[in-house]
């Protein structure tokens, strides 16, 4: 166990590194000049000014420095926890803009991709055992789970909010309210919050349901559910055992959905204007704030990879084999 | 008398028609007896096996009853069977080798399936380490999982397992197919030994393997497409055969001390018809030397000798 969770530390750890040196990299790419923005919102005409005010930004955002050294100078930074200063809502530090952002990006995801799971396979493994269920669930959720992101974030907008007018449409919470602890504003919050997580929540649903309906009927067909049926086993149990193993794929199915639902969130953000991760990247992107798009992206990275490091010691804890292979087997 | 099958029908619902896998059969096995069945691919052997204990999806009990302990067995029914399966008639299927549930522990999974006829671990787990001693199987096998097992460990945890509760009849299918020579002799010796402790009263045992029932069984049945060719105790099916299709069987065995440089080892010649709409009559007449007229109406399963049975015109 211990050599396992060291190579895929080290495994996680090179892909951090490649990751933060492309974060690094990709926005030097793009076209357009951020210093050339900030002079221009000034609206200074006079020559010399502009010359002194580029001068002052270039070093203040340590663009003046040869390229390996800005990279060197990024990585020594981001171990201080220093991911810059924002261009866009200049002078606040990225780390700031982004830590405020995060906790509704994750408040949106987390619940929608473990609720999704969890309703999804049992609704899967319900439908494997019922014709009914089996023919509504199975057109349902392929309709569901073939809708683009940002199309149902648009009709749910359009149908709960717009037409309905249950939920508000925008935003992360009401535009006349001050961010405090009440009971007011955290109801406020909520029913901001109810839109973006259903339209995620829907999506992924039924790709698990109908990913768990064909892993539980092939696993009622194979040998130990026949072999159990033989010596009498009720079929509570057969199913019970049965969805058990089913969930090793559905969870491997997880760590490999991980970016594309992260993708998703990001998008959906942009919908209902919601000041998360994907909002703040987009802006970034409007604004050509390199600092705060990579900030940005890094911490989506991080997630990606903390949450595929925490899927992959699940495995290990539920399957067996994969356990009996780390420590070289007893047979 | 364990078992009692009278004129059994099991067909195969398919889209191009029923195939009549076993079309009648009509056979009993004693207490105590091993009964092997022997017939090349098709015949119907694993189909009877099936429909003695548990029919699948496809499989239609078109006709015939199965008495077990003056008990008849409620083939169709798949909830009233489930009471005598495992108690009564349990099963070593064809695919010991992946039987068991791969991420459950053994002894885990035993509790479970005992738990669900009612039976508790603890009572029987003394028992359950006794026999798998007598398989030479540690108990601390029921810690592990499947994967962590040779073949042959699996195919003895199988054993264990499905004679547990002492059942009434034991069904083996191709039991020894999957193994290497010197575990196929461990599992037949086990198997016989099972039958002479008394954890089973009667065992069939399906392989096309001859030369293992000829270890094990003490009577043999030969199949041919559904029906019943020939049924005697095993001696005398190896030695002296009545059946043209057994002694087809036989001679195509090969035997020590002959030399096949010199002589061409036989087979038999043709391939069993189709089951979908298989002929009238004996259904061996279109491969028989000994075929004549009367073969077209199909031969009785006539007692010619003590315990010895024959469906040929030719013979009886």
């Amino acid at each position: 166990m211990r050599g396992y969770l060291a190579r895929k530390t080290l495994v996680y750890g090179l892909t951090f590194v490649v990751a933060v040196t492309l974060n690094w990299l990709i926005p030097r790419l793009m076209p357009g000049d951020p210093v050339q923005r900030m002079v221009a919102r000034a609206a200074v005409q006079h020559p010399e000014t502009i010359a002194s005010m580029t001068e002052y930004y270039e070093r203040t955002f340590g663009l003046d420095l040869p390229l390996w050294q800005q990279y060197l100078n990024y990585w020594a930074a981001l171990f201080r926890g220093d991911l810059g200063t924002s261009v866009w809502l200049f002078p606040a530090p990225v780390s700031q803009v982004v830590l405020d952002a995060v906790p509704y990006t994750l408040g949106i995801m987390i619940p929608a991709i473990l609720l999704s799971f969890v309703v999804g396979n049992s609704v899967g493994a319900m439908a494997a055992r019922s014709r009914w269920l089996d023919n509504v669930a199975l057109p349902v959720g392929y309709l569901i789970t073939a809708m683009p992101y940002m199309w149902l974030a648009i009709l749910l907008a359009w149908g709960f909010g717009v037409a309905l007018g249950w939920f508000p449409v925008a935003g992360g919470y009401d535009f006349g309210l001050v961010p405090q602890w009440s009971w007011s504003f955290a109801l406020d919050l909520l029913q901001h919050w109810v839109l973006p997580f259903l339209s995620l929540f829907l999506v992924s649903l039924g790709g698990w349901a109908i990913g768990m309906r064909n892993l539980i009927i092939y696993e009622l067909e194979s040998d130990y559910a026949n072999y159990l049926a033989a010596l009498g086993a009720p079929k509570r149990l057969i199913r019970q055992y049965a969805f058990r193993n089913a969930q090793l794929p559905q969870i491997t199915g997880l760590a490999l959905q991980l970016g594309t639902i992260l993708g998703g969130a990001l998008v959906t953000e942009i919908v209902f204007a919601y000041p998360g991760l994907g909002k703040l990247v987009l802006s970034a992107i409007q604004n050509q704030d390199f600092f705060l798009l990579q900030g940005t992206l890094l911490f989506v990275v991080i997630g990606v990879l903390v949450a595929n490091f925490v899927i992959d010691i699940v495995y290990v804890l539920v399957d067996p084999r994969t356990r009996t292979g780390l420590t070289g087997g007893t047979a | 008398m364990a078992l009692a099958v009278n004129d059994l029908k099991v067909w195969y619902r398919t889209l191009r028609g029923d195939v009549k896998a076993l079309d009648g059969v009509t056979f009993e096995v004693a207490d105590g007896e091993i009964m092997g069945i022997a017939g090349e691919s098709g015949c119907g052997k694993t189909t009877l096996g099936k429909a003695l204990i548990r029919l699948d999806t496809r499989m239609q009990h078109v006709g015939g009853t199965v008495v077990l302990d003056e008990t008849e067995l409620p083939l169709s029914d798949d909830g009233a069977m489930r009471r005598h399966r495992y108690r009564e008639v349990s099963l070593i299927p064809q695919y010991a080798m992946s039987a068991m549930n791969p991420t459950r522990k053994i002894g885990r999974m035993i509790r479970d399936l005992l738990a669900a006829h009612n039976v508790r671990y603890t009572d029987v787990l003394p028992e359950l380490e006794r026999r798998l001693e007598l398989v030479g199987l540690d108990a601390e096998v029921l810690k592990r999982y499947p994967i962590e097992l040779s073949g042959g460990m699996k195919q003895r945890v199988v054993l264990v397992l499905s004679t547990l509760l002492n059942p009434s009849l034991l069904i083996g299918d191709e039991v020894t197919s999957a193994l290497d020579v010197s575990s196929q002799k461990a599992v037949a010796r086990a198997l016989v030994e099972f039958r002479d402790h008394g954890f089973v009263k009667s065992m069939i045992v399906i392989t096309h393997d001859i030369s293992v029932l000829f270890q094990v069984a003490d009577t043999i049945l030969v199949m041919y497409a559904g029906h019943l060719a020939e049924k005697a105790p095993a001696k005398t099916i190896i030695n002296q055969p009545l059946h043209p299709y057994t002694k087809m069987l036989i001679g195509a065995l090969p035997k020590v001390g002959d030399r096949y440089e010199e002589q061409q080892l036989e087979g038999i010649e043709g391939r069993p018809p189709s089951l979908l709409e298989p002929p009238a009559g004996c259904r061996f007449r279109d491969r028989c030397p000994l075929a004549h007229d009367k073969c077209a109406e199909a031969p009785p399963f006539k007692e010619v000798a003590e315990g010895h049975h024959v469906a040929c015109w030719a013979v009886s």
